[in-house]
């Protein structure tokens, strides 16, 4: 087991170094010239020119790549040759000379925002999944799954935004039960905290609880078939330890992975969901960026969000291996 | 009924169960008015082709048929009481304890996820309060019982590190853990190695005469029924179509459906170039039983009943010995000759 771990960490690093490549290679054919953006309005080629040199863009492409390699783990330190270097400490993502500040300083900034909403949607959505997925596939058929999977089918066909829209107009504008959403640290100020998180949890929660639904339903329909089932009820065991402790187990199995990816793809900004709710999260950064073409941040939120999903997927099979004991032997 | 009233009820007694599943297609017959008793000790045979109702008959015995999803009638007095009629708490408070199952493939009926053990001690811990301790030493008790090796060291491994055979010893195991005083197997043996079923079979007789258990054996190999079973009832198209002790059905069989079973066994005396004897045809969809009698497309003998009534008219069980019943509108004169020249084919008399 543990020698299956360490080899599943290695070929993790290797992907995540490969990973990097690419994405610094891609961004490097991008079109746009972060030099030009940075340079303002009263440009002249020389400025640019210095930019470009400050910005270490006039180097080719593989060394960009080994500056950037070098810095992540020995720091940076920009135009050292001019007389007002930047320093970038490691581990050095990148300098957004944007917006003047560390790629990783942006990004630890925006992450609480992000960490809390996809963690609280997330307990929302696997509670309320499971527990009426599972409560469909124990009345299938009948006028309870049906009404639970129409529902789900509506709550899977609207798209954030426009639930996210309509809550803050019905709940916030027109009968006011909440204040509008400005996100505060829940350790500074805990209840306006969870008044804006409310409705942004529900709203991300409902997508992701619709297919969860689902997913149950049809995973519990498909274990409730099997022949240890029959056996557990054959046992005299009582249905509700049949369905718990026989049934659920073995269905959960898909249901881990898909959650464990899903948080993952959440933590690297659920975009629309931080914009209508003006969440400072990853998100909304990544869109800022994107439109500012601020080369140096969005490889950065690139980076750490691929690195959550691969982080995610490796907790995902190692939880595999908990749940189903014979993976273990496989390993 | 009546006549029996006066006489001591047996352990188990099956009374014109039915089980009918509404389905979209229409309604699904997959038992059709079943009858038959055991008593402790003995083994009753339910054999016939897949689909003829043989392991619905048996769930329905246990109380597994989603009384949702189907529609049970008729009586199963068992040790005194109707588990037709009692509610699904007080069957739950039977299954396991005084009557269990073990089921056909070994493979897939154990949970993979838990260990051997604890899929044991749970057996017990659904019927009695023991400690931790106590469930472990009986389970332990047990799994040696069935003869697997090191069961102390066992106890803590999962299904997956057992092979087919020992785990469905553990399912015998499991069956047995709480002294049953009926086991039902329905193909215990089906899934197993030819040479593991033999040891399979002794064991569960073995355990019979120990625990006195009454056994329905649901089985489609003849040759196991011969070895092992007191009484026989051969199931075709949902019913009963004959029944008797074992050595009526081997020696003595009346009905056309007993006699292509017994033809369609392969035997070692039989010349290489002789093709097997099926049964033509394919058995009746429970969709669409026939009106009349239910092998009636398939028999040979259909014509040789005046006035088309295998074709119109549901034969009874009728009584052709002590303890032997047919369910057949041939003449007797007429199912003996016919008997005589499909035991003749086989090499044996009916003598």
């Amino acid at each position: 087991m543990s020698a299956y771990v360490v080899r599943r960490v290695i070929s993790m690093i290797i992907l995540l170094l490969l990973l990097t490549l690419v994405v610094f290679i891609l961004f490097s054919l991008l079109p746009a010239d972060p030099a030009r953006l940075t340079c303002g309005k009263g440009c002249t080629p020389a400025v640019l020119e210095a930019n470009r040199h400050k910005l270490g863009l006039d180097l080719p492409v593989i060394q960009q790549y080994w500056e950037f390699m070098k810095g992540l783990f020995v720091g940076r330190i920009y135009a050292a040759d001019s007389p007002d270097p930047v320093v970038c400490n490691a581990p050095c993502l990148g300098y957004s000379f944007k917006r003047g500040e560390e790629v990783l300083v942006l990004i630890k900034d925006r992450l609480p925002a992000t960490i809390w909403l996809a963690l609280g949607a997330f307990i929302l959505w696997l509670a309320a999944g499971i527990s009426v997925g599972v409560y469909a596939a124990l009345r299938r058929g009948r006028w309870q799954d049906k009404t639970v999977m129409g529902i789900s089918l509506a709550g899977y066909s609207l798209p954030s935004f426009f639930l996210g829209l309509m809550a803050i107009f019905f709940i916030v504008i027109r009968l006011q039960l909440l204040p509008y959403p400005s996100y505060v640290s829940p350790f500074e100020n805990p209840i306006q905290f969870f008044q804006t998180m409310l409705l942004p949890w529900i709203v991300l929660a409902i997508l992701y609880a619709a297919f969860y639904m689902r997913l149950t339903r049809n995973q519990m329909l498909e274990v409730l078939g099997e022949d240890y089932i029959r056996t557990a009820r054959a046992k005299g065991l009582p249905e509700r330890i049949v369905i718990r402790k026989h049934a659920l187990r073995a269905g959960l199995t898909p249901i881990v992975t898909a959650a464990g990816l899903d948080l993952a793809g959440l933590l690297g900004g659920a975009i629309i969901t931080e914009s209508i709710f003006s969440l400072p999260g990853l998100g909304s950064l990544a869109v800022n960026s994107v439109n500012d073409a601020d080369l140096p941040v969005i490889v950065g939120i690139t980076l750490v969000t691929a690195t959550f999903i691969i982080v995610a997927n490796l907790i995902v099979d190692l939880l595999y291996a908990v749940i189903d004991p014979r993976v273990r032997l496989v390993s | 009924m009546t006549e029996y009233s006066n006489l001591r009820r047996a352990f188990l007694e099956v009374s014109d169960l039915s089980v009918q599943f509404p389905t979209e297609d229409g309604i699904v017959r997959a038992v059709d008015g079943v009858s038959f008793s055991i008593e402790r000790g003995q083994t009753l045979a339910i054999v016939g082709e897949s689909g003829s109702g043989k392991s619905v008959t048996a769930q329905a015995v246990m109380g597994l048929i989603n009384k949702r999803n189907a529609d049970v009638s008729g009586q199963v007095i068992f040790d005194g009481e109707d588990l037709v009629a009692m509610s699904d708490e007080d069957l739950r408070k039977l299954r396991g304890n005084k009557m269990s199952m073990i089921f056909q493939d070994p493979m897939s009926s154990l949970h993979p996820f838990y260990r051997i053990g604890d899929q044991l001690t749970e057996a017990i811990n659904a019927h009695q309060k023991v400690s931790k301790t106590d469930a472990r030493d009986r389970a332990i008790e047990m799994l040696h019982k069935v003869g697997i090796p090191l069961p102390a060291k066992r106890f803590d491994d999962y299904p997956h590190q057992f092979s087919g055979g020992m785990r469905q010893r553990v399912m015998i195991a499991m069956a047995l853990i709480n002294s049953p005083s009926l086991l039902i197997a329905d193909e215990p043996t089906t899934a197993l190695d030819v040479t593991v079923q033999a040891q399979i079979i002794e064991l569960i007789s073995q355990l019979q005469r120990e625990f006195d258990t009454a056994v329905i054996l649901i089985t489609h190999d003849l040759g196991i029924v011969a070895d092992v079973a007191d009484e026989v009832a051969v199931m075709y198209g949902a019913r009963v179509v004959e029944h008797g002790a074992v050595d009526d059905i081997f020696y003595h069989p009346q009905m056309p459906y007993t006699l292509g079973l017994l033809a369609s066994v392969p035997r070692l005396t039989q010349v290489r170039s002789d093709r097997l004897d099926p049964i033509p045809g394919n058995p009746p969809s429970p969709l669409r039983l026939p009106t009349g009698c239910v092998f009636q497309p398939r028999c040979v003998y259909q014509d040789e009943v005046v006035g088309d009534l295998c074709r119109t008219q549901r034969p009874d069980l009728e009584s052709v010995g002590p303890g032997h019943e047919v369910r057949c509108h041939l003449p007797a004169a007429k199912r003996q000759a016919a008997a005589e020249v499909a035991l003749a084919a086989l090499g044996r008399s009916s003598s």
